[in-house]
């Protein structure tokens, strides 16, 4: 316990330090896969520890996105504010999901999940008037200032973005100590078996499936307000595909695996996008390669080979 | 127009689509039935089907000689593909079923990639080896009883009466073929019990490999057979999947005659929901009834129980 908190407080401190190290570019890029690092957290929850394999998490962190950018765009209510309603716009969605969803598993969970998705981002598209579509729209740098800290400026946002991401960790790394946790994973491992030990399976799916869609709907939303944009394509089928890429690739049901698999992606796409426009051939050929040589993905080899205790 | 020619005109789109669709769900439900896994790379096999019809036509010139021959060649290449691909990846997962989706949603992003790498982003159409339009007659009651008339722009193209028929052939041969032939029977058998019939002496593997190339050709002819409607683009296989991922659900997973219905009642009412209507909220319906019916009745709207 004390030398794997060292192993995660270590990583923070060293992307902590990097703000002050890293020239412009991958600062800003660090920001990004930061923010996006904390939506596959959210996403290993329901995937990595309890099992849950979801093809429509692009609607939590869109709903985060909305839910914190509508009202800031519509009303003119102030960050705070919008940022809580960005989580219960998450939290409220997964509940109905899930309790519609879960009565399904596996390969109809994932079609399920899908088509919830899809709904989804077909009726922001239809709410275009205020929506604005696929173009999206742009939160203007005036709104976004929360308690003197200008979001706007490089420096801020990194450090917003390292706070947020750090909490996410930290909520990850205690949450799979504590007996919910221990109980995710209990699902995962064998669902009968924990059902035949007492615990009420169901209701602990639904727990996972809402804390994971409330913390990717805290990426969504961090992400509208740090980076000041909101746009339907962010709630598309590939903003689903995303976060399993992420973490099957860092590691599913690591607490690291996570950002390692977005910091990895994040910069594969970015090399590859400067050669050409058909990127997402990268995204296919690594998941093919992954699901063939490598299931456990980077954390999960290390914690196969090196070091068996990495939570 | 009036509404009764508008509303003929709104069922023959929709029996155009649901033609297609038949096509492209047997297919999808096929490999599901017998492999009991979700290939979501399905919808490209479609688009790569529209493509190969574009790509043939383009170096042959056109005609309705090298028209048949793309409807033989580009589902046999596409089919021939898809084998290939079962046998390197999905024979190495064991079929299990989520890996296999997440590597068949790998397959499906290699295959549109490399068509927008080779192909292009543009969207190409390919003219009709037969070009003619056919007036439709309607009925109405004039000063002399009922009597014809052809109302203005109620017509439509010799090529969608193609479709229709060659689908409803290519279906009809499938059903013959999986009921009537031994290698219909070989695929029934390894549906019914996969390790049963590997006792008895059926090479599983093989047959997998041709069940998986047999679904994707199915799309591919669905995609020859649209292009001259619809034209050819790299991302034209996504809503195509999705409409399949609909019809193969209500249809009941793995039945084929629930298949067919469960497509021909989605392609009407489609057509004539997006000729009445907003197809955007169309769309958002169909899916959410499609989730609901998901939850509720997992079996599909014709299918029976699983054992």
């Amino acid at each position: 316990m004390t030398r794997s908190l060292a192993v995660h407080a270590g990583l923070l401190a060293l992307l902590l330090a990097l703000n002050w190290l890293l020239p412009a570019y991958h600062q800003g890029n660090l920001a990004r896969v930061m923010t996006l690092a904390i939506y596959a957290i959210g996403y290993n929850i329901a995937f990595g520890y309890t099992g849950l394999l979801s093809l429509g998490h692009a609607m939590f962190f869109a709903a985060g996105m909305y839910g914190a950018a509508l009202p800031m765009r519509l009303a003119d209510l102030a960050i705070g504010p919008s940022f809580a309603l960005g989580l219960l716009a998450g939290a409220a969605l997964a509940l109905v999901v899930g309790l519609l969803a879960l009565r399904t598993a596996g390969v109809a969970f994932m079609i399920v999940t899908l088509m919830f998705s899809q709904a989804f981002y077909l009726t922001i598209l239809l709410l275009g008037t205020w929506t604005r579509g696929d173009e999206g729209f742009v939160i203007p740098a005036i709104d976004r200032q929360i308690a003197g800290l200008d979001l706007t400026a490089a420096d801020t946002r990194y450090l917003v973005a390292w706070a947020l991401f750090s909490a996410a960790l930290l909520i990850s790394l205690r949450l799979v100590h504590r007996p919910l946790g221990r109980s995710f994973v209990a699902i995962r491992e064998n669902e009968e078996r924990a059902r035949l030990l007492g615990y009420d399976t169901g209701r602990l799916k639904l727990w996972s499936l809402v804390i994971s869609a409330t913390i990717s709907a805290a990426s969504g939303a961090a992400y509208a307000t740090l980076f000041g944009y909101a746009g339907a394509s962010f709630a598309g089928v590939q903003y689903s595909i995303f976060p399993l890429l992420w973490v099957l690739l860092g590691g599913a049901g690591t607490v690291l695996g996570p950002f390692i698999g977005t910091l990895f992606m994040f910069y594969l796409i970015d090399l590859s996008s400067g050669i050409t426009e058909a990127y997402m051939l990268i995204a296919g050929v690594v998941l093919v390669l992954l699901t063939l040589f490598a299931p456990g993905g980077i954390a999960g080899e290390i914690r196969n080979r090196l070091w068996r205790a990495l939570p | 127009m009036d509404f009764g020619p508008h509303l003929l005109l709104a069922l023959i789109e929709g029996a155009v689509l649901a033609a297609v669709l038949a096509l492209m769900a047997s297919g999808l439900s096929l490999v599901f039935g017998v492999m009991r896994v979700v290939n979501v790379a399905h919808g490209e096999f479609f688009m790569l089907g529209a493509v190969g019809s574009w790509i043939v036509a383009h170096q042959l010139g056109g005609g309705a000689g090298v028209w048949f021959a793309a409807l033989v060649a580009v589902p046999l290449a596409v089919g021939a593909l898809a084998a290939a691909a079962d046998m390197t990846i999905l024979k190495r997962l064991d079929y299990d079923p989520e890996r296999t989706i997440v590597a068949t949603i790998g397959l499906l992003y290699i295959i549109q990639q490399v068509t927008l790498m080779t192909y292009g982003p543009e969207a190409r159409p390919v003219a009709a080896p037969w070009d003619m339009r056919i007036a439709l007659p309607f009925v109405e009651r004039g000063e002399a009883g009922w009597q014809f008339y052809y109302p203005w722009g109620l017509s439509t193209t010799a090529w969608k009466l193609i479709v229709l028929v060659a689908s409803a052939v290519v279906i009809v041969a499938l059903r013959l073929f999986m009921t009537r032939t031994r290698a219909g029977l070989v695929m029934r058998a390894t549906q019914l019990d996969g390790e049963m019939a590997t006792a008895m002496g059926i090479p599983v593997e093989r047959v997998y490999a041709a069940v998986f190339g047999l679904g994707a050709a199915l799309a591919a002819l669905a995609g020859v057979l649209i292009v001259p409607i619809q034209q050819a683009h790299y991302l034209m296989g996504g809503d195509a999947l999705l409409l399949s991922f609909i019809v193969v659900i209500i249809g009941g997973l793995g039945s084929l005659a629930g298949t067919i219905v469960a497509a021909v009642l989605i392609g009407l009412s489609d057509g004539i929901i997006s000729v009445f209507f907003s197809p955007t909220l169309a769309k958002i319906l169909a899916t959410l009834l499609v989730a609901l019916v998901l939850v509720f009745r997992p079996q599909g709207l014709f299918g029976t129980r699983a054992r």
